[in-house]
């Protein structure tokens, strides 16, 4: 078999690649704000219940939420008599989602916390609601902050993509594993998809700075 | 059964849980040596590409440049299939457990290097200014200036570089390494209950983990900002 005849089922794999990092990545950018303004919340149900979720996320292992997710969900599910049999694909982009969405978090209460406190104090001397300052003054100085490392998390989120191949999703590293399973030809399948990796890190590095780019150009007005 | 112990079905998750404490326990033992086998290779690969990195030949730096950014925009996944599938075609037959290992050190090599590289430069230019002055060789300055108020500032860092490499562990499971959560699948696949052996691994990570961070903590603190004292 020819290199070239490879391409055809990588490319259809690589999609669901793709497909999978964008869904997972608006799961987990929703979360990561949710989670990381949670957590400087005064309301301690809010603040408690981001700081469970980011430390339980955080703290264990993606392929382990990920296998539980989809195979002892289930048997909770049976326990309190709902189906909760996610298809892979659910389960793949809900276990991405949360996993990055929990290390965005504290990117996000980072980079909240790290806008001066002059600020603050500015926004609240001129009459700001809570919500008035979030929104008007926090948010716009904290965004190109979090930029950097949101790009770090998007590649990394990306990478793990490769990890729903193990719940039997038809992402790229799965089909390389067929074609490998197939024609034995481990070097050439496996070295066309590192470089499928790095391209699309490459591809999604450039589309976060350009969203650096887009959420920073308040500071050329200034 | 497994590792010689026997799982205890029908007398409640409690008996069943109790009763596969010791395989998952075996496993975590696993999961602990992969990841210092791993943060070993990974500290001194990192190395190697840090100070490739300083190269006065163009080239080497470029090459290294371009290999570190290959090894952290790709998945530790496909470098582990790579590793496992490709290295017996060289005649280079590693245990799953070794090849295991290395994918993960090199993987993390990638993270590092950037370690390394950021805890020096991260040393106020004053400093080398300042060694100039006073005429300390490059070596010297390096070594009693650089190094002493490097060192605090990579320690942590590394430090955080192992607690993920452990996260990392369970990927080692499809080259069949019997780490935690493989023992746990292998007990699920046996039992048909996955949720109280996977629960159970969950929550030993999140122990181990949080321990991991608090030790981490502690030797950030305990470490001199100012510098390592010299002798």
């Amino acid at each position: 078999m020819n290199w070239t005849e490879y391409l055809p089922p990588l490319l259809e794999g690589a999609w669901v690649t793709v497909q999978l990092t964008v869904y997972s990545m608006v799961l987990g950018a929703l979360l990561s704000f949710a989670a990381g303004i949670g957590k400087l919340s005064p309301n301690w149900a809010i603040k408690g219940l981001s700081v469970v979720y980011i430390e339980i996320f955080r703290g264990t292992s993606l392929l382990v939420q990920l296998f539980w997710l989809y195979f002892a969900l289930p048997l909770v599910g049976d326990l309190i008599g709902i189906n909760l049999r996610l298809p892979p694909v659910i389960a793949g982009v809900l276990a991405l989602g949360l996993n990055i969405g929990a290390y965005g978090a504290e990117v996000v209460r980072g980079s909240l916390q790290a806008v001066p406190v002059a600020q603050l104090e500015t926004a609240r001397a001129l009459n700001f609601t809570r919500r008035q300052t979030l929104w008007r003054v926090a948010l716009p100085q904290a965004l190109p902050e979090m930029m950097p490392p949101f790009s770090n998390l998007a590649v990394q989120n990306l990478k793990d993509t490769a990890l729903v191949s193990l719940i039997s999703l038809g992402d790229l590293a799965f089909r390389a594993e067929q074609i490998r399973n197939f024609t034995q030809d481990s070097v050439t399948v496996y070295t066309i998809i590192l470089f499928m990796y790095f391209g699309m890190a490459l591809v999604l590095a450039s589309f976060v700075r350009g969203l650096e780019f887009w959420v920073s150009r308040w500071r050329a007005r200034a | 059964m497994l590792f010689g112990y026997e799982w205890v079905t029908g007398q409640g998750d409690l008996a069943f849980a109790a009763s596969i404490l010791p395989m998952l326990l075996l496993g975590l033992v696993v999961t602990i040596q992969a990841t210092v086998a791993g943060f070993f290779i990974a500290v001194i690969l990192g190395l190697i590409f840090a100070a490739l990195r300083q190269s006065r030949f163009r080239v080497v730096r470029y090459v290294t440049g371009f290999v570190v950014e290959f090894l952290r925009d790709t998945p530790l996944l496909v470098q582990l299939f790579f590793l496992y599938y490709v290295l017996p075609e060289f005649g280079i037959v590693l245990p799953a457990f070794m090849t295991g290992a290395l994918a993960l050190g090199v993987q993390y090599s990638a993270y590092t290097s950037q370690v390394y590289r950021a805890g020096i430069e991260a040393v106020p230019p004053g400093q080398r200014e300042a060694a100039r002055a006073l005429d300390l060789t490059e070596r010297r300055t390096f070594t009693h200036v650089i190094l002493p108020q490097a060192i605090p500032r990579i320690i942590p860092a590394l430090g955080n570089y192992a607690v993920s490499i452990m996260k990392d562990v369970p990927i080692l499971s499809v080259v069949t390494v019997l780490e935690v959560l493989n023992v746990a699948k292998i007990i699920g696949d046996q039992t048909f209950n996955y949720l109280v052996p996977f629960t159970m691994v969950g929550a030993l990570y999140l122990v181990l983990t949080l321990i991991a961070s608090y030790l981490v903590r502690l030797l950030d603190r305990a470490l001199p900002k100012t510098g390592l004292p010299l002798r």
